[in-house]
């Protein structure tokens, strides 16, 4: 076991080399010009250096003055170190910045996954035990339709009929102006930004429960087709005892590993929903800071996002294999 | 009676016949598949909405009358100044040929007209007479004729022209009297009695109070209106309609107390974009903010972004398949390269990526079609990982089967044991996964689009027409250009998900039904 968990990380530290790679070529190609006219305005803001000296500084920083194979090199000696250097936007370091944001993402993406588990499995497990009645279609119908449905236009929706004409929630942000200027008890502070968290976390809510209830339902049919449960049946035992007991416990082994692999994913944030609702988390400042062509922030951006998709994956595998004794067997 | 009867008997009789044709029925793989495919309503439901939408795009950019990028024009009514209208109320005067009346008298004269008959200033004396309203001779003591203190103009029709003191002369005498007919100069006018001056029905001059002025350069302002002006102002009335040059336009008239200047606002029409115009009419979904038919819009987005997903799915098909085929077939060392390449595409985020270099591409100002371009290629490059794992899969079970080692021993080259005998046999995982898949890419076009970083105007996409929500005052009010959009991508994505849900369920043949 020990020796399966330290080949897939040793080969996950391999892939992230290379993808690091691609990632630093991509922003080599982005035009010169880009870091140019970075450092035009950085040379118009006041009591700042002449535009040659940020261009030669910012050049230096990056290491844009060097060929492409020297220049990842140095940045990844830089990587190692944890040192992603200063974010052009928001001209602090990257890593306070990220520090900055990460928890308002963090708690919003746990509350969704929550709500996700709560809903999505026993609606599946319903759909696959009923299979093929209408609450197998309608529930189908609604997890595809879940699935279907674009990000911006949910929420855009969402906005439309509880800010505009219901008036109950406000149309973006995390707190509201009152509390902004500050006359509001911490009770009352924490309740307005809970308020404004309920319209983001029902549209990541209700787009991703799709797949995760769709998936616990194949896992499900599968299982109710098995041997064993025919078996449980010929026993005498009650439907519920069926179910639940010898059905659902197994449907887990897959449930576990796809959750498992899915924490990671609660740093990464959501890129687009948190746009559109102005929440200021990881990925709202990304999405500012890539639109702005701020490349040391991209960059840890990206790196950071493979970092996590890398450890879902392994999370996942290494799950599998303590929840399933037959893989380690094999 | 009887031939229905017959008509039953002859159906029941074929209902139990044992011919040939009913006793054995065979049904082709593939009848089986379309058979379970169309008994899920789901699925049926989804082609529905799919054939409707491709419809919808391919065919309706035929059909509707307009064009991508055509811009629509209406006539917008804006007030602006047309003319300024001033009473008159100081005498003016008309000096006798020979005579003079200095500065100074006039001003006296000012004071005592309609006072007094007699004014003596510096010893000289002047009478004064009202031969009118408002009209007054002015004689001296010999009883000749000083000339005539008047506070009616004449205004001549032409600009710049000017009259001779006959004419002058008679003209205001004769609208003391209301009007008529004088002589002057030797030729023959006629005055109606809102004082307009006409000589062999040509309009030679106006009497009156008021004071017309144009405030349009370059433009005279006909006889009609200064006649429906003055009743206006007689009736203390403050809008009027007037059809002049055969146009009927709409007057405002407001009185300035202090300038003492009564301003005519003409309502102008001026051609502007046909913004944000409700459905109805011409535009049965109305326009958006460019002035451009939403309906057409619709439709020509709907072709972009459903090419735009064939293309990304194809391009992503052919590279895994590809590459997936050739990792499963041969194993090995092989095989972990191409997995390895695999994983490391899986785990560059796409999104991001996207995101940034679209705004590169802003930055670089490229043009919207070579976008177009660069946007598929890039999603199709980025996307190929999962269907090169899928294929693989499949292919490292097929491959153990017995068919492959016919085909091995029949001695059939590499290349056509994988893409003639084992490729096949993924197909229908493949279709399953390309259908769900051209959902998603859609939905990834749409959301690059909405955040204006994928394809950009003129062209349109689903995603940038609602793009426009982005003003919060088109989220509020103009629902008709977002909404239609948004349902329209909702209607295209369920229906690639429902069939490629409904077809899945079709292909396996271990399904009950």
């Amino acid at each position: 076991m020990r020796k399966f968990i330290a080949k897939r990380l040793m080969l996950s530290v391999v892939i992230l080399f290379f993808v690091t790679f691609i990632i630093y070529v991509l922003m080599r190609c982005l035009p010169t010009s880009y870091v140019e006219a970075q450092a035009i305005r950085l040379a118009q803001q006041p009591g700042s250096k002449p535009y040659e000296e940020w261009l030669v500084q910012l050049e230096a920083q990056y290491g844009l003055d060097q060929g492409i194979i020297p220049g990842f090199f140095q940045q990844l000696g830089h990587l190692l170190r944890l040192d992603f250097g200063d974010s052009w936007k928001f001209t602090i370091p990257v890593l306070e910045k990220f520090r900055q944001v990460i928890g308002i993402s963090f708690v919003m993406g746990a509350v969704a996954l929550l709500l996700e588990l709560v809903i999505a499995i026993p609606l599946g497990v319903v759909a696959a035990t009923k299979q093929y009645s209408m609450t197998d279609y309608v529930i189908s119908a609604v997890a595809l339709a879940g699935i279907s449905f674009p990000t911006f236009f949910f929420a855009t929706l969402l906005k439309l009929v509880f800010s505009v004409k219901l008036g109950w929630f406000e149309l973006n942000g995390l707190h509201s102006t009152a509390a902004i200027v500050g006359n509001m008890s911490a009770w009352q502070y924490f309740m307005d930004a809970v308020w404004h968290m309920v319209m983001p976390v029902t549209t990541l809510v209700v787009l991703s429960i799709g797949s995760l209830m769709r998936y616990t339902r194949t896992n499900m049919l599968e299982v109710l087709n098995a041997d064993y449960i025919r078996t449980a049946r010929a026993k005498g035992l009650s439907e519920g005892k069926v179910i639940y007991h010898h059905a659902f416990r197994n449907t887990l082994i897959p449930l576990v590993t796809i959750i498992g692999g899915s924490l990671p994913g609660l740093f990464s944030g959501a890129l687009i929903t948190e746009t559109i609702f102005a929440i200021p988390g990881i990925g709202k400042v990304s999405y500012d800071a890539m639109v702005a062509g701020d490349i040391p922030f991209s960059f840890f951006y990206l790196t950071f996002m493979a970092v996590l998709t890398l450890a879902g994956n392994l999370i996942a595998d290494i799950l599998y294999a303590v929840v399933d004794p037959r893989v380690r067997i094999s | 009676m009887s031939k229905d009867m017959e008509k039953q008997n002859d159906l029941q009789e074929e209902q139990y016949s044992l011919n040939d044709d009913r006793r054995v029925k065979v049904l082709s793989p593939g009848a089986l598949v379309a058979k379970r495919f169309f008994r899920n309503r789901l699925a049926v439901v989804g082609l529905t909405m799919l054939v409707s939408m491709f419809l919808f795009s391919f065919v309706g950019g035929w059909v509707v009358p307009y064009s991508e990028d055509q811009f629509f024009y209406t006539l917008e009514y804006q007030k602006k100044e047309y003319a300024g209208v001033t009473e008159n109320t100081e005498y003016h005067y008309l000096v006798a040929p020979g005579q003079e009346l200095p500065t100074l008298v006039r001003a006296n004269l000012g004071i005592v007209l309609g006072k007094e008959d007699m004014l003596i200033y510096k010893g000289a004396k002047y009478y004064i007479e009202a031969v009118g309203e408002e009209l007054y001779e002015i004689t001296d003591d010999k009883g000749a004729l000083l000339g005539l203190a008047y506070m009616d103009i004449i205004n001549p029709t032409q600009s710049g022209a000017s009259f001779s003191y006959e004419f002058s002369y008679n003209a205001l005498m004769t609208c003391a009297e209301g009007g008529g007919s004088f002589e002057a100069d030797g030729k023959r006018y006629d005055m109606t009695e809102h004082g307009v001056i006409t000589q062999d029905g040509q309009d030679v001059a106006n009497v009156g109070r008021l004071i017309v002025q144009s405030r349009v350069s370059g433009r005279s302002i006909p006889q009609i209106f200064k006649d429906r002006v003055a009743e206006a102002i007689e009736n203390g009335e403050t809008e009027f309609t007037l059809t002049v040059d055969g146009q009927e336009r709409e007057y405002t008239m407001t009185y300035d107390p202090g300038k003492r200047i009564y301003s005519v606002m003409e309502d102008t029409p001026t051609q502007v974009y046909d913004k944000y115009a409700p459905p109805g009419g011409i535009h049965p979904l109305g326009t958006e903010g460019n002035g451009m038919d939403v309906l057409t819009r619709l439709m020509y987005g709907g072709r972009v972004s459903l090419i735009i997903g064939f293309i990304v799915i194809l391009i992503e098909t052919v590279i895994g398949v590809i590459l997936g085929g050739i990792s499963g077939y041969f194993g090995g060392w092989v095989d972990n390269l191409i997995m390895r390449i695999v994983d490391i595409f899986y785990c560059v985020p796409s999104m991001p990526l996207m995101i940034i270099l679209g705004s590169a591409m802003d930055a670089m100002m490229v043009e919207p079609q070579i976008r177009m371009l660069y946007l598929m290629l890039l999603l199709g490059f980025l996307g190929w990982a999962g269907i090169a794992r899928l294929v693989r899969g499949q292919i490292l079970s097929l491959r153990e089967q017995e068919f492959m080692t016919a085909a091995e021993a029949s001695g059939l080259s590499v290349r056509r044991r994988i893409f003639c005998h084992l490729v096949p046999n993924v197909i229908p995982q493949l279709i399953v996964n390309m259908t769900m898949g051209l959902g998603s890419i859609i939905i990834t076009e749409a959301t690059l689009s909405y955040l204006g970083l994928g394809v950009k105007f003129p062209f349109a996409s689903w995603g940038n027409i609602i793009n426009e929500v982005n003003n919060s005052y088109v989220l509020t009010e103009y629902l008709w250009v977002w909404i239609p959009a948004g349902i329209c991508l909702l209607m295209t994505v369920l229906g690639f998900n429902f069939v490629g849900d409904g077809l899945r369920d079709a292909f396996d043949p271990k399904m009950k039904r």
